[in-house]
């Protein structure tokens, strides 16, 4: 098999998929611009967060290095990175027509290692809220919360698209339209891991090294 | 080798990559090794681990088909390095000055 030039970034479908190729495109590169312009809103809450990353912006309160859980956060990454994977073997049972069983199946796989990552989370700031590290306590924390709980707000949003689409294969099966959301909602997924990378990089692993 | 597994593969080395440089980022901090040094390993982890996975995982890469798309990649790549690099210089040296 020769392989097929890609058309638009992202899992490309092959042309017997009966997608409107032209029309695919474009929705697709719709979506990149609709993720570029979140990654810009996510780079200022990072701006943020660096800039009050200072003993001044701690007001003598705690900071990260007292209160984050180095296993915690090594737990939650492993979470997203695997249910980043498993949402690329859904997107590949969906290519190739191994049937929408499969395809359903590991997309439930990714939901709940997803779930799994935002039941660690929210574990997390009960804990660092437990121990004064509340945002009201100092702009270090306001930037803390605002910066890893926009993420998690984002990873509960994509968590109930994922619920959504997979209701829509369960009930429509791998028609046209539904695959296209499916591809979306994928780059959604791998982008919001993309930004974790930044977030334990920055956040936790630089105040805990 | 057909089109399912080159794409199985793909998805798997993107995998064993990221799993490896998150490995890599999280041993420098356990092993206690000097913030000069490990401040730079996770840094460095971390932008290797960006491109493997939108590489590996969304796909992008340098063909003539997606030149839209790399050119909207790397145009957002400067505004953020211009709104986060110029807010991170100003505020720090300004708390050097303040201190």
């Amino acid at each position: 098999m020769t392989r097929t030039a890609n058309r638009h970034p992202g899992l490309n479908l092959e042309t017997d998929h009966y997608v409107d190729q032209p029309r695919a495109e474009l929705t697709i590169f719709g979506f990149w611009v609709f993720m570029m312009s979140d990654l810009i809103i996510f780079a200022c809450f990072f701006a943020t967060f660096l800039t009050m990353d200072n003993p001044m912006a701690k007001a003598g309160g705690p900071g990260g290095a007292q209160l984050f859980d180095l296993t915690s956060v090594a737990i939650q990454t492993g979470f997203l990175l695997c249910s980043s994977f498993a949402f690329g073997l859904a997107s590949v049972s969906m290519k190739y027509a191994d049937g929408r069983g499969w395809t359903i199946l590991w997309m439930a796989v990714s939901l709940a290692l997803g779930l799994g990552f935002l039941t660690f989370e929210l574990r997390d700031f009960a804990s660092i809220w437990a121990q004064g590290g509340t945002p009201q306590r100092s702009g270090y924390w306001s930037a803390f919360y605002a910066l890893v709980g926009l993420h998690g707000l984002h990873v509960a949003a994509g968590a109930i698209w994922m619920a959504v689409m997979i209701t829509q294969l369960a009930v429509f099966g791998p028609h046209a339209v539904v695959k296209s959301r499916v591809l979306r909602l994928g780059l959604y997924w791998h982008f919001l891991d993309v930004v974790w990378i930044g977030i334990f990089s920055l956040v936790f692993l630089r105040a805990l090294a | 080798m057909n089109g399912k597994t080159r794409d199985i593969l793909t998805y798997t080395l993107g995998f064993a990559l990221a799993a490896v440089l998150t490995a890599i980022a999280f041993g420098a901090v356990l092993a206690d090794l000097p913030r000069a040094t490990s401040v730079p390993v996770v840094g460095l982890a971390a932008i290797a681990q960006v491109i493997v996975q939108f590489r590996l995982f969304m796909h992008i890469d340098l063909s003539r088909q997606k030149r839209e798309d790399l050119h909207l990649i790397l145009f957002t790549c400067l505004i953020i390095a211009i709104m986060v690099g110029g807010s991170v210089w100003i505020l720090y040296d300004q708390a050097t000055r303040m201190m």
